[in-house]
C-alpha cells in the first residue's frame, strides 16, 4: 500500500471513529448503552491506524516524504496545503500516540462502564487522537496549530466530562483558558516567521535557520517556547495540570501524561534547527525546565492525592525533557517522551485502577456507617497489594522505571538526558548546563523518593480504611489490568531503545541513530568537541551516581513508608518547617495568579467594562428599539381606516409623477 | 366645424376628473363603483379615438378587454357592497374603517 493511502487511513478513521460514536447516539438514544458495541468501535479507529503505523515504519525509506492533500488556503504569496510529513520523527511519535491510544482505549472500556456518558467518552478519546495525528503529522505550523488547537478542546471536553461537578467545570476552564496563553504566543511567531521567511511549512522554515537576523530568530523561538509552556505544562503556565485531573483517570494518562502534554517538547524538536540557531532562548528554555523539575518534584512530596502526586511527577518529568531541549539534546526528550509515555501512563492507569476499587470501599463505608472517605486519597489506602495483585505489580515496575532503576526504561532516558546536560557544560558551550545538571541530579533523588512513597502508602502496609475487616476493595476486570501488563513491559524495555554511549561508543543508541540529524534523521543537535579518554570513565561516573539516587530514594522511601503508614510526613513536616507548608501550598502559584490576574480582571471588570456594557452597549441596543418604535406610533396615525385618503394618495401621487414627467 | 382628436381627448379628460372627484368626494359606496365606471369609460374612449386617428384596431380590441374587466369589478364590487350592507346596514364609507390604527 502507498504512503498516502495509509496517512490517510491513519488520520481518517479516529475522526470517523468520533462521528459514529459521537453524532450517531445523538439522535439513536438506544445506542448509547450498546457499550461492547461502542468500545470495540472506538478501540479499532485507533488499534488499526496503530497497525498502519507499524507498516509505515518497518518499509519507511529513510527520505523524509510530504503528502499533500489539497490546498487549505490560498491568499496573494500565501499557500498552505494540508500537508502531512512523514519522517522518523513524526513515525516515532505517531507510533507511541497510537499504541498507548489503543491501550488506554482498551482500559477505558473497562473503566468507564456504566457511565451514562460512556458514548460521548469515546467520541471524545477518538476525536483526540486525531486532532494528535494532525498535531504531530502536519508539513506546516498551521495545520499543526490546528492538531494544536484541536487537542486543547479535547482536553477541555474531557477534564470537563463529568460537567454536573462544578469544580470539574472550572477545571475545565482553567486549562483551556490558561492553555489560550500560551496559544497567542504560538500564533504570533507564526505571524512573525510568516512575516521573515513567507512560508510555514517545515521544508522551508527549516532550510537554513541561521539566515534570519538574530532577534527574529531570538522573539520566534522564544514565543515557540512559550506556547510549549502553555501546552506542556512549564513555569509559567503549568497550573492547568494539577487541577486537569478532575477528569476520568484514563484521559490523564492519555492526554495529560502521555501525549498532548508532549507535543511542546515535540515542536521544539521538530523545529530544532532553528532552536539550535538561537542560544540565548536555550538558556532560557533549560534553566525553566530545570527549575519546573524540581518545584513539582518538591510539591508531589507533599501531596496525599495519588493522582496529584502524578500529575505533579508529569510537571516534574515534562521539565527534565526541556532540560534536555535546552541543551539541544532533542533526540533524549523525545526518548524520554517515549519512555515516560509508558511508565506515567502505567502507573497512571494503575492509580485508575486503585480509585475503581476504591470506589467500592467509599460506598460500602457510606452505606454502613454514614462516614465520608475520598477514594483518591492515600492516607486511606495501605494495603492494597493483597487485594489487587496485578494493579500492584505493575504499578510497582513502573514506580520502578520513573525512579530510575537500572535495567528500566526511565533510568536511560533520564541518565541520557543528565549526561547531555553535563556533557554540554563539559564542552564549555553554557555554564548555565552545570546549574541544569545539578538540579537534575536533585531532582532524581526526590523522584525516586517520592515515587516509592506513593507506592508503599498506596500499596504495602496496613490498610488504613474504616471498616477494613468487614470491606475489602476488588481487583478490576481484565480489559483495566491488561493494558497496564503490556504498559509494564514497555516500561522495562523500552528503555533500550536508548542505551548510553558507554555501552559500544553510543553505537546501540538506536532512537539517537533513528530520529538524529549525524544519522540522517530531522532532529538536529549541536556540535560537541572530542572528548578525550577520561571522559568514558567520567560517564560511568554519572551512570552509576543515577543509579545510587535512584535505588537510594526508593531504599529511604521503603524504610520509611513501607509500614510507618503517613507518619514520616509529620516528621518531614516538623524538620522543614514552613518549607514543607509552601511545598503542600503548591508554591501558592494559584493564589499569587488569583491576585495579580484573576482577582484585578474580575474586578476590573466590574468597575468599568460591566458600566460600560450597561450604558453604552446596552443603551445602543435599547436606542435602536426605541427609535424603531418611535417611528412606528407616529407612522400608524396615517393609517385611517377611511378607503378614500387612501385613493386621494394614489391621486397625489400620480399627479405628482406626471408633472415631474411633463414638467421636470 | 370639425371633429378633430383634441375634442375626444378634451371630453375623455373631463368624464375621467368627474370620475376621480366622484371617487374621492362622495360617501356612498355605490356612487363610489359608478365613478369607477366613469374612470375606466372615460379612459375607453380615449383608446377608441387614438385608434380611430392612427388607422390601428389594436385600441379597439384592448377597449374590449377593459369592458370585460370592468363588468367583472362591478360584479365584485356589488358583491362587496351587499355584504358590508348586511352586516351595517349602510352603504357609507366611512363607516367601514376597522383598519384604522
Amino acid at each position: 500500500m502507498d504512503t498516502a493511502l495509509l496517512v490517510r487511513i491513519i488520520l481518517l478513521l479516529p475522526l470517523t471513529g468520533a462521528i459514529l460514536t459521537g453524532v450517531l447516539p445523538l439522535f439513536l438514544p438506544g445506542l448509547r448503552t450498546r457499550e461492547t458495541l461502542i468500545g470495540s468501535l472506538a478501540t479499532t479507529m485507533v488499534a488499526v491506524p496503530f497497525l498502519c503505523a507499524v507498516a509505515l515504519f518497518v518499509t519507511f525509506s529513510g527520505t523524509p516524504e510530504v503528502i499533500s492533500y489539497f490546498t487549505w488556503l490560498s491568499a496573494g504569496p500565501l499557500e498552505l496545503d494540508f500537508a502531512y510529513r512523514i519522517d522518523q520523527l513524526s513515525l516515532t511519535m505517531m507510533l507511541i500516540v497510537t499504541g498507548v491510544g489503543t491501550l488506554i482505549h482498551v482500559y477505558a472500556a473497562g473503566y468507564m462502564h456504566g457511565d451514562s456518558g460512556f458514548w460521548r467518552f469515546f467520541a471524545y478519546l477518538n476525536l483526540f487522537i486525531f486532532a494528535m495525528l494532525n498535531l504531530i503529522l502536519g508539513d506546516n505550523l498551521l495545520v499543526l496549530f490546528l492538531g494544536w488547537e484541536g487537542v486543547g478542546v479535547c482536553s477541555y471536553l474531557l477534564i470537563g466530562f463529568w460537567f454536573t461537578n462544578l469544580k470539574n467545570s472550572e477545571a475545565a476552564n482553567k486549562a483551556f483558558i490558561v492553555n489560550r496563553v500560551g496559544d497567542f504566543c504560538f500564533l504570533m511567531a507564526m505571524f512573525l516567521l510568516y512575516r521573515e521567511v513567507g512560508a510555514l511549512d517545515f521544508g522551508t522554515l527549516l532550510a537554513d535557520p541561521a539566515a534570519l537576523s538574530s532577534s527574529t530568530l531570538n522573539w520566534s523561538v522564544l514565543l515557540l517556547f512559550l506556547g510549549a509552556t502553555g501546552k506542556s505544562a512549564q513555569i509559567p503556565l503549568f497550573v492547568w495540570l494539577p487541577d486537569a485531573m478532575a477528569g476520568p483517570t484514563p484521559v490523564s494518562a492519555l492526554i495529560h501524561a502521555a501525549t498532548m502534554v508532549t507535543s511542546g517538547l515535540y515542536l521544539l524538536a521538530r523545529l530544532s534547527p532553528m532552536v539550535l540557531a538561537a542560544p540565548t532562548i536555550m538558556v532560557i528554555i533549560a534553566v525553566v525546565g530545570a527549575l519546573t523539575a524540581i518545584m513539582a518534584a518538591t510539591v508531589a512530596i507533599s501531596q496525599n492525592d495519588i493522582k496529584k502526586v502524578l500529575a505533579y511527577s508529569t510537571v516534574s518529568q515534562l521539565g527534565y525533557m526541556f532540560m534536555a531541549a535546552g541543551v539541544g539534546a532533542f533526540f533524549v526528550a523525545i526518548f524520554h517522551v517515549m519512555t515516560h509515555a509508558f511508565f506515567k501512563a502505567c502507573l497512571f492507569l494503575g492509580s485508575g485502577s486503585v480509585i475503581h476499587s476504591m470506589h467500592h470501599v467509599e460506598h460500602e463505608v457510606e452505606h454502613e456507617t454514614g462516614q465520608h472517605i475520598d477514594p483518591q486519597d492515600m492516607r486511606t489506602m495501605g494495603g492494597l497489594k493483597q487485594y489487587m495483585p496485578h494493579t500492584s505489580r505493575t504499578y510497582f515496575i513502573s514506580m520502578l522505571a520513573i525512579a530510575g532503576i537500572p535495567g528500566l526504561a526511565g533510568f536511560f532516558s533520564k541518565d541520557e538526558i543528565l549526561f547531555k546536560a553535563f556533557e554540554y557544560g563539559y564542552s564549555g558551550l553554557g555554564g548555565y548546563a552545570w546549574f541544569v545538571w545539578g538540579v537534575g541530579i536533585v531532582t532524581a533523588l526526590l523522584t525516586a523518593f517520592y515515587m516509592a512513597r506513593s507506592y508503599y502508602l498506596t500499596f504495602e502496609g496496613e490498610p488504613r480504611w474504616p471498616l477494613k475487616d468487614k470491606v475489602h476493595p476488588h481487583e478490576s476486570p481484565w480489559t483495566m489490568t491488561l493494558p497496564l501488563y503490556v504498559l509494564a513491559v514497555l516500561a522495562i524495555f523500552g528503555g533500550y531503545l536508548g542505551l548510553p554511549a558507554v555501552i559500544k561508543n553510543g553505537d546501540w543508541n538506536l532512537i539517537h541513530h533513528y530520529i538524529g540529524a549525524p544519522y540522517g534523521g530531522p532532529v538536529a543537535e549541536p556540535t560537541l568537541p572530542p572528548h578525550g579518554p577520561g571522559f568514558l570513565a567520567i560517564e560511568w561516573g554519572l551512570l552509576a551516581l543515577g543509579a545510587a539516587l535512584g535505588i537510594g530514594g526508593v531504599l529511604f522511601a521503603r524504610a520509611k513508608y513501607k509500614t510507618g503508614g503517613t507518619a514520616f510526613d509529620e516528621v518531614l513536616r516538623a524538620k522543614l518547617g514552613g518549607l514543607y507548608g509552601v511545598w503542600q501550598g503548591k508554591y501558592y502559584w494559584d493564589e499569587l495568579y488569583d491576585r495579580i490576574v484573576v482577582k484585578p480582571l474580575l474586578g476590573s471588570s466590574e468597575r468599568a467594562l460591566s458600566p460600560f456594557d450597561k450604558y453604552v452597549v446596552d443603551g445602543f441596543v435599547n436606542g435602536i428599539g426605541w427609535v424603531t418604535g418611535a417611528l412606528g406610533r407616529g407612522l400608524r396615525l396615517i393609517q385611517t381606516g377611511v378607503v378614500q385618503n387612501y385613493a386621494l394618495a394614489i391621486v397625489v401621487g400620480v399627479v405628482l409623477v406626471i408633472s415631474l414627467i411633463l414638467f421636470g | 366645424m370639425e371633429l378633430t382628436l383634441n375634442w375626444y381627448l378634451s371630453l375623455s379628460a373631463v368624464l375621467f376628473a368627474i370620475g376621480v372627484l366622484g371617487v374621492l368626494t362622495r360617501r356612498n359606496a355605490i356612487i363610489i363603483l359608478m365613478s369607477v365606471e366613469l374612470m375606466l369609460n372615460s379612459v375607453n374612449l380615449t383608446l377608441v379615438a387614438f385608434s380611430q386617428s392612427m388607422g390601428d384596431v389594436s385600441g379597439q380590441i384592448l377597449v374590449f378587454f377593459v369592458m370585460a374587466v370592468a363588468a367583472a369589478e362591478a360584479a365584485i364590487g356589488l358583491a362587496i357592497v351587499i355584504a358590508l350592507f348586511r352586516k351595517k346596514v349602510t352603504v357609507d364609507v366611512n363607516e367601514f374603517n376597522l383598519f384604522r390604527y
